[in-house]
């Protein structure tokens, strides 16, 4: 996948301690990690924004090995889960993980990383052109899978890099999980051009954030809906960046007031803020709004992506011709990945959308061809850029705590917990965030007389809906 | 309420959390104290105390006792 050599003396890589690793210096660690990986087989890179999982990532994909990329501190009970359904022939953790596991033999140690092998042995066998497996919903550790091919990669990173126009004098400094299709994408296309990586841990309310920013004079950053309203409250319209060029925003629709604000600040200080649309079922992104337009058509996803194409259908799968009027989008490209997996045996499957993805997104158009995201077809929000799905987060609930009953609605960033018993209140909340992951702050509990059903005892989400601009 | 006791309480409510937790706490040492809980903590600070706190302040602001010692530049006086 990734020529690492021929960027020899580039920097690929500078470390949150300031440690800068070269081209070459990190095609060799890949390789000597992965030299202990006999043959092609499905392995666990449990991660975070440091060089060892980097290592990993990149090293096993070179190396035709398929990682299922999962976050270093997934809860134990979710991590379990999924280590039954795919049976991995390894497991590479960060090193002060390894007590997790002490089951495992460690094959191999560098970097503060450990490569252990877990019982299993090829349990399942992977399709031909498998690359990568991401979760489709990280945070309720749901072990559906999206299975991405090489194909899919090279396809979506090549149109990733023409848009954006990069080269490698490029320095972005991460911002997103490595096991989230965002912060990836972030990380492949700027490996393809030879550009060097600001890895951190840090987050963007850190003042070591922003030391190393400043220090290693970063030139862009990727954001969700969420960072943004964060960098808005840390004045980051005062903040003097001289090193930054660029601003991305994907991961859920930004509120059309920030977009215009910092499409403004953008356009006023030199800088580009380009606000994309995309899923992990498309490898990572199958649109753009162009720098140039993000005052302009603020509030858009813009265009499809080099090589991509958009579209809307009406219920009948009927293509829309129609300008301002909503259909379901629909992606074509080679970045529509190849399907999902739910088990082990899915693992051997072969292309199943044939670079077609309907989206479950509700779109329109406008007279100008710019397409504007309005509303979701499945039951789920984003919380932070992450997909929650509300029936799971409603069934794990329900698991936990199975003598009461309750229903999950809400808007992005806010989920709205229905139960009818006040003295769970503060109980569901602590639980579900642990669960998940995600901060507190995200989720509000109502209590009720009674969940509204209809007769088939199906909740009616619509009714619970009302409640929410209510309460 | 004593300024001390509405900073308190701002921590107490925020993280859902003791004031016994509270008054040791540091960024990170709960889940709910990371970049999102950090914003929250912010927001309702800045609310509680009607003030707006600048950018080094703010990312500044790590610890229960840290943050006492920013708010004194605002003005608030934790002997009242």
């Amino acid at each position: 996948m990734w020529n690492l050599d021929k960027y020899g003396q580039n920097i690929a890589v500078v470390t949150e301690n300031g440690q800068k690793v070269t081209y070459s210096e990190f095609n060799s660690h890949c390789k000597n990690l992965t030299m202990n990986i006999p043959s092609r087989c499905l392995v666990f890179n449990l991660c975070r924004n440091e060089i060892g999982s980097l290592v990993g990532y990149i090293g096993f994909l070179n190396a035709r090995i398929v990682p299922l990329m999962l976050k270093a501190d997934l809860d134990d009970e979710l991590l379990g889960h999924c280590l039954e359904t795919y049976k991995p022939d390894y497991i590479y953790v960060p090193k002060d993980q390894k007590s997790r596991f002490s089951d495992y033999r460690c094959v191999y140690e560098k970097l503060d990383y450990a490569l252990l092998k877990t019982p299993f042995n090829h349990e399942y066998k992977l399709f031909d052109d498998l690359a990568l497996l991401l979760t489709t919903s990280g945070s309720t550790g749901s072990p559906k899978l999206v299975r991405q091919s090489y194909r899919n990669i090279e396809a979506n990173t090549k149109s990733i890099v023409e848009y954006l126009k990069l080269d490698s004098t490029e320095r972005p400094i991460t911002t997103l999980p490595m096991n989230y299709t965002y912060g990836i994408s972030i990380l492949n296309t700027h490996l393809w051009v030879g550009a060097s990586i600001i890895l951190t841990e840090k987050g963007l309310m850190q003042k070591e954030f922003w030391q190393q920013f400043k220090e290693y004079e970063a030139t862009s950053f990727g954001g969700v809906p969420y960072t943004y309203e964060m960098l808005a409250r840390l004045r980051f319209f005062m903040m003097s960046l001289p090193s930054l060029r660029y601003m991305t925003q994907a991961g859920g629709k930004l509120s059309p007031e920030l977009h215009e604000k910092f499409a403004e600040w953008a356009l006023k200080n030199g800088k580009k803020f380009i606000v994309m649309y995309g899923q992990t079922e498309a490898t990572a992104r199958m649109s753009y709004l162009p720098a140039e337009k993000s005052l302009e058509k603020y509030g858009s996803m813009g265009i499809a992506i080099p090589r991509g194409k958009l579209s809307l259908i009406d219920v009948d799968g009927k293509t829309i011709t129609e300008p301002e009027t909503v259909g379901e989008l629909v992606y074509e490209g080679e970045n529509v990945t190849l399907g999902y997996a739910q088990c082990g045996e899915d693992l051997s499957l072969g292309d199943e959308r044939h670079g077609r993805l309907i989206t479950g997104d509700m779109a329109k158009f406008d007279n100008d061809g710019f397409f504007y995201i309005v509303g979701r077809k499945k039951r789920f929000l984003k919380i932070y850029g992450n997909r929650v799905n509300l029936d799971e987060t409603e069934r794990l609930i329900k698991a936990h705590f199975p003598e009461i009953e309750c229903a999950c609605a809400g808007v992005d960033d806010n989920m709205k917990i229905f139960i009818t018993d006040d003295s769970y209140k503060d109980k569901i909340i602590t639980f579900i965030s642990e669960k998940t992951g995600l901060n507190r702050a995200a989720f509000g509990v109502s209590v009720i007389s009674e969940i509204p059903k209809n007769e088939a005892g199906k909740t009616l989400y619509s009714e619970l809906e009302k409640t929410i601009g209510k309460a | 309420m004593t300024n001390l006791e509405i900073y308190t309480k701002v921590f107490v409510d925020t993280f859902g959390i003791s004031e016994e937790e509270a008054k040791v706490l540091k960024f990170q040492d709960i889940k709910a104290w990371d970049s999102v809980g950090h914003m929250g903590l912010i927001a309702n600070l800045e609310e509680a105390f009607n003030i707006m706190m600048e950018t080094d302040d703010i990312i500044d602001l790590n610890s229960f006792e840290k943050g006492k010692e920013l708010l004194a530049k605002y003005d608030i006086d934790f002997a009242k």
